[in-house]
């Protein structure tokens, strides 16, 4: 028998207002899964930011005396490494840094001739100011000509930069969840409105308000799930693209905002997610419609 | 037999309006045929609304199933309106849905698995001679037609009781009789019968039937409730 395709979902005739739903929902999770993207990006990328720099120190020691300075860096490592605080001190390879200074000076970098600033990389075990303090009591003690730079002063406007973003993006997905579950309460009242015939005679056939509401918000959790997965698997397929061109550029702070298979995971989920709101908003706003009926 | 429906000085009014129905009182005993009668816009379907639940009383006090069906919580309303098969004046057919649908709608509210379904509305599809229509949706079905979907969504659940309004209206007069036919077997079966109607020809169809005439608003016994001695089978035409 034909007929035996579930009954209920005949019982609300919908055609037109059903494609808009669709479309309406498709476009919502479309740019909710963005915004979840770009948020989740962004927390990936302060993440790893602070991964990398919160214990991070240079010391630099710009003595113009190739010996003093050399002198200044031996005495600075061994009283650093006897440091509880220090988890790791060590001068950054001197071919190492002519590489890097390479396209300013040339190759007079490599000229031993040449005064070069020694640095020295630290990592603290513990990020607190009286560890940084004592590493720059202990550089001052050393020479006069050092200078201690926290890493992560001078990325932390980045730092708070990202933070920014990644709470915007917080901030449209939560409007967006907002506005989906209004256009679901307008859908299912204007659907409580246009059925209202077929309601009132479920009604007098017996029929509860909850078996009512279900049918609403059966059908509008399909039609939520159904425009929810076309927009987040578009929104989906963007970001990974947008990742991809990303992974080319190379740059530290954008690989950091790389995503993680569970970020993946939790985009994939959000349709769900908002069907889910789509199905809880339409029961109640049917439910709370229908109490105020005989 | 215990009553099954108590009406006690029940008055209603639509709105701020003049009284549509005032001090009606009666009982009906379960398992009984009624039929009720009046003139057009007497109140018969204002009645019958309040008897199945579509409409709450302004006044007065109304027992169905032994129970205070005015101060009912909304909650227990659907649980009393399964119990209570209805013939609307207008039919009130789901116009998308076909004919097999439509009847097969009280069972499906009632939560009987498909399997049970199938069976029972095809038989009631069959005794309102409608087995061909199966398919076809209400508009596309002539008045007649769709009076008997109604009538056969109104039984198939074997209501305790049938509130039958105007339900041959639309049908000629074999139609007609047979379905009166149809509802005295129900009312064989136990089903108490309300049938409003202004079909005078039909009144005699059914022995043992009781009337009930309202007119203006109130029911036309002066006493105020229902002792219409039971009609002989063949005591006019
Ligand atoms: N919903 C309503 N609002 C206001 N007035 C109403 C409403 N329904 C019915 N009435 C009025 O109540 C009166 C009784 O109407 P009712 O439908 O009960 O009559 P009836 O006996 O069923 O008539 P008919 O034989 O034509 O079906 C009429 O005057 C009608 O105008
Ligand atoms: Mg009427």
């Amino acid at each position: 028998m034909a007929r035996r395709q579930s009954p209920s979902h005949r019982l609300l005739d919908e055609g037109r207002r059903q494609r808009t739903m669709i479309a309406i929902m498709a476009i919502m999770v479309f740019l909710t899964v963005l915004a979840a993207a770009f948020g989740l990006g962004a927390a990936r990328s302060a993440r790893s930011l602070d991964a990398d720099l919160a214990g991070r120190l240079t010391v630099q020691v710009v003595e113009a005396d190739a010996a003093r300075r050399d002198a200044a860096v031996e005495a600075i490592l061994t009283k650093l490494r006897t440091d509880p605080d220090v988890a790791r001190a060590a001068e950054v390879d001197r071919a190492r840094l002519a590489e890097l200074l390479r396209p300013w000076l040339g190759d007079a970098g490599l000229d031993a001739g040449v005064p070069m600033p020694a640095m020295i990389d630290i990592d603290l075990r513990n990020a607190s100011d009286a560890a940084v303090g004592r590493v720059e009591a202990i550089a001052a003690a050393a020479s006069t000509q050092t200078r201690v730079d926290r890493n992560a002063s001078w990325l932390a406007p980045v730092r708070r930069f990202v933070t920014t973003l990644a709470m915007l993006a917080a901030a449209l997905v939560l409007l967006m969840a907002l506005a989906t579950g209004a256009v679901v309460l307008l859908a299912a009242r204007a659907g409580l409105d246009g059925h209202r015939s077929t309601i009132d005679i479920l009604h007098m056939l017996g029929s509860t308000d909850v078996q009512v509401a279900r049918l609403f918000q059966r059908r509008i959790a399909i039609d939520t799930l159904t425009g929810g997965l076309i927009g987040a698997i578009a929104a989906i397929v963007i970001a990974w693209l947008l990742q991809a061109q990303l992974a080319v550029l190379g740059s530290q702070i954008l690989n950091g905002s790389a995503l993680a298979p569970e970020d993946w995971a939790l985009l994939a989920l959000l349709p769900f997610l908002f069907a889910l709101l789509a199905m809880v908003a339409a029961r109640l706003s049917v439910l709370r419609a229908l109490r105020s009926r005989l | 037999m215990a009553n099954i429906v108590q009406f006690e000085n029940v008055g209603l009014r639509y709105g701020t309006g003049p009284e549509t129905l005032s001090d009606v009182s009666f009982t009906l005993t379960a398992g009984a045929f009624y039929f009720l009668t009046g003139a057009s816009g007497a109140g018969k379907t204002s009645l019958l609304k309040l008897l199945y639940l579509a409409q709450r009383p302004s006044r007065g006090i109304i027992r169905l199933f032994g129970e205070d069906a005015v101060t009912l919580p909304r909650k227990r309303l659907p649980g009393f309106r399964r119990r209570i098969g209805v013939v609307f004046q207008d039919f009130r057919l789901v116009p998308h849905l076909s004919a097999y649908d439509n009847i097969a709608l009280p069972l499906r509210v009632a939560g009987i698995p498909e399997s049970d379904i199938e069976g029972p509305v095809r038989e009631m599809l069959a005794w309102v001679g409608l087995a061909e229509r199966a398919n076809a949706k209400p508009p596309t079905l002539s008045g007649g037609e769709q009076q008997r979907i109604a009538i056969a969504r109104a039984i198939i659940a074997r209501p305790e009781i049938l509130v039958a309004d105007e339900p041959t209206g639309n049908v000629d007069p074999d139609m007609a009789e047979r379905l009166l036919h149809l509802f005295g077997s129900l009312n064989r079966l136990g089903t108490t019968v309300v049938v409003a109607t202004h079909d005078f020809h039909l009144l005699n169809r059914i022995p043992n039937a009781q009337m009930m005439r309202i007119d203006n608003g109130r029911l036309s016994d002066p006493t105020g409730s229902l002792r219409f001695p039971p009609r002989a089978p063949d005591d006019s035409e």
